[in-house]
């Protein structure tokens, strides 16, 4: 700070002669002023910070409905919303039966194949579609299916990037992934429309 | 001007640092200790003003670039986008938009701080030419930022600008080509002004640098022009002093930059621009943003032709030319006196100057063929074919019915004759204001600065920056001073 500043505020705090020795008027306005400047500053940095997240349209356009009766049997569609892809597969009857009968066996994020899945508005839950998120838990590649020509070693999904087996409901079997495929938030809005939500 | 530095590395980083990279030395040297006049007034505080908007309008242009999308397709979609979907959109080009014209608004009282005080006189030649340049960076910055939301008036205006350059001879028209891209304005030309509005304002801070530096060798002009004589008495250290004074004016100013931003954010834009671009139809009535508006009135100032000049050409030459004359303005100063306090007619000149330059801005923004006041009343005129099949023009009628009334003369003529009515204005035609102050600029630089100089006589002058600032607190009569201009002050 300057040293006429000080040398000013010093005298004044002499005339004073009170109990608040050291402190002065000028030391309040130096307080003031940087409070209103740290405020200002403040004020000005949330917009310009704010600014970086999803606009309202991209916030608005973050869920699709899906018609599952399009999906062929024994494979799979992939949607994106909002950029990210989903799988909704279509699981034969032995891909259903090797989901459930895992069930028990040891895995890294255990979860049963029912878990997994959504009701249908009838309450009874459709085990032939299995919608998950598909990005691979481990660093977000997007794993390839049934229809790519390869599901790895359980059936499920593969992920070429670092080799996670994801199995047919799902689930993390090998490889680095830590997490089974996300299921998002969706549900039935009649026995063939489920709506998918970010 | 800054003496020998007084900097002391306090500690051991700082001295190991300053043996380094003595960046903690220059700023206390530039920056805190830089010794300045102590009776600079307000009208100084305009460097630092700028200095804020430069970079208020690099921040927020960096943020608008992030969402904006430069194709004719999507410009303008984009920008809607801006304004309603982005978080805070509105809030940051509102800032961006009006700060173009905060900007224009600080640099405009910054120039003309300059021409009353002489702070364009020797030693500070250079410091005037940068500011020029910059300038001049500034509305090339401004005009192709204006093109980028792809609305009426982005289109035509930049379609007039680059026809500007079209009539330059010979090389005008690849010139053209070569700035649009194309036939017309389109994709290749947005893409472009898009890439140099980023970059310019970059080049613009570095020229801000040069500026900087430059006035950095002599050190500030001040309200008297004269120069400091002894740094003890003349000056003071820019921190707290100067760093208080530019604080408090850039607080004073930023309210009035709100005050746009949030109550009036279109207030010094023009509707037209909210309508997207449609190459096939103009806009009634075209303009340039405010701030360019006193050339635009220079460029149609020029309705008639010279020798073998066309008048198309030599408004395009008087516009470039009133702002290339200010280039030369050191050289055309002919006095040796820099403050226009001491120069009795030549303030009054300039305050002539400064009036003629805002009504050029008011020519601009008015169409050249209206009235900046009427004669007197609306007359009627009668246009009819006369007998020998030529077209005519009857005289003035004060009235339509009754004796001596337009409708009397009609009933006179033949059927033939297809007379129709109409009503006839005369005034005064804003394109001769323009002319006449049009006139007065070119005079004010070319003939009055360089004349004043030989013929006035100036008035006394303090004998020091310090003697002018104590002779307003205490009454003993100041040195008497040699009102002969004296070659270095």
């Amino acid at each position: 700070m300057s040293e006429h500043g000080s040398k000013a505020a010093t005298a004044n705090a002499g005339h004073a002669g009170d109990a608040h020795a050291g402190e002065t008027r000028r030391d309040f306005i130096h307080i003031a002023a940087a409070s209103v400047a740290a405020g200002g500053v403040a004020a000005v940095a949330w917009p310009f910070i704010q600014q970086l997240g999803p606009a309202a349209d991209t916030r608005a356009a973050s869920s699709a409905e899906v018609d599952v009766s399009k999906v062929p049997e024994g494979s799979e569609i992939r949607v994106l919303i909002g950029g990210m892809p989903f799988f909704v597969r279509h699981r034969n009857a032995v891909e259903m039966a090797k989901a459930v009968a895992d069930d028990k066996l040891p895995m890294r994020d255990p979860a049963t194949d029912e878990s997994r899945l959504v009701k249908m508005q009838d309450g009874a839950y459709n085990p032939k579609i299995l919608v998950t998120s598909g990005l691979c838990t481990h660093l977000g590649c997007v794993p390839v299916g049934p229809a790519q020509g390869s599901t790895g070693d359980f059936g499920g999904w593969y992920c070429p990037c670092h080799g996670s087996h994801y199995d047919t409901s799902g689930r993390i079997r090998k490889g680095p992934a830590p997490k089974n495929l996300a299921v998002p938030k969706y549900e039935y809005l009649s026995a063939s429309m489920i709506k998918i939500s970010l | 001007m800054s003496g020998p530095s007084t900097y002391e590395p306090s500690n051991g980083f700082t001295k190991w640092l300053d043996a380094r990279l003595p960046i903690i030395r220059f700023a206390k040297d530039t920056a805190i200790d830089f010794p300045t006049p102590k009776n600079l007034n307000y009208w100084w505080t305009f460097g630092g003003i700028l200095a804020v908007c430069l970079v208020v309008q690099i921040v927020t242009g960096i943020v608008l670039a992030m969402h904006y999308v430069a194709s004719t397709e999507d410009a303008f979609a984009s920008v809607e986008r801006i304004m309603r979907d982005i978080d805070y959109g509105w809030l940051i080009r509102n800032i961006h938009a009006n700060g173009a014209s905060m900007f224009f608004l600080a640099v405009y009282i910054h120039m003309f701080r300059g021409l009353y005080y002489g702070s364009y006189k020797s030693p500070r030649e250079v410091i005037w030419i940068l500011g020029v340049v910059i300038y001049l960076l500034m509305m090339a910055t401004a005009f192709m930022g204006y093109v980028l939301p792809w609305g009426q008036m982005s289109f035509h205006g930049s379609a007039v600008i680059t026809n500007l350059i079209g009539a330059i001879p010979i090389i005008g028209d690849p010139i053209k080509t070569y700035l649009m891209g194309g036939p017309a304005i389109g994709d290749p030309t947005l893409n472009r002004f898009f890439s140099l509005h980023y970059l310019l304002p970059f080049v613009i801070a570095g020229i801000v640098v040069l500026h900087i530096w430059a006035l950095h060798v002599p050190g500030n002009n001040n309200p008297t022009g004269v120069s400091v004589k002894d740094v003890k008495k003349d000056t003071l250290p820019f921190h707290p002093y100067y760093t208080v004074k530019d604080g408090f004016a850039i607080v004073v100013f930023l309210i009035l930059f709100a005050y746009f931003v949030f109550y009036a954010p279109n207030a010094l834009g023009h509707a037209d621009n909210s309508v997207e671009a449609n190459p096939l139809q103009t806009p009634s009535h075209i303009v340039p943003e405010w701030y360019l508006l006193p050339f635009y009135a220079i460029l149609r100032a020029i309705t008639f032709d010279i020798g073998p000049i066309p008048a198309k050409l030599l408004g395009v030459i008087a516009m470039f030319g009133s702002i290339g004359i200010l280039f030369v303005v050191p050289w055309l100063d002919t006095s040796k006196v820099r403050s226009m306090r001491y120069r009795p007619i030549a303030k009054q000149l300039f305050v002539l100057f400064v009036l003629a330059s805002v009504g050029l801005g008011f020519c601009g923004a008015n169409d050249p063929d209206k009235f900046v006041f009427k004669f007197g009343p609306d007359k009627l005129i009668v246009n009819y074919v006369d007998t020998q099949g030529n077209a005519q023009v009857s005289g003035r009628f004060d009235n339509f019915e009754g004796a001596g009334g337009a409708q009397e003369f009609v009933s006179k003529l033949p059927p033939s004759a297809g007379a129709s009515v109409a009503l006839s204005e005369e005034g005064f035609k804003w394109l001769w204001l323009s002319q006449i102050l049009g006139a007065y600029y070119f005079l004010y630089f070319l003939v009055f600065l360089p004349l004043l100089g030989i013929i006035e006589k100036p008035k006394a002058r303090p004998p020091s920056i310090a003697e002018s600032v104590r002779k307003k607190h205490v009454s003993v009569p100041a040195a008497a001073v040699n009102p002969a201009p004296v070659a270095a002050e």
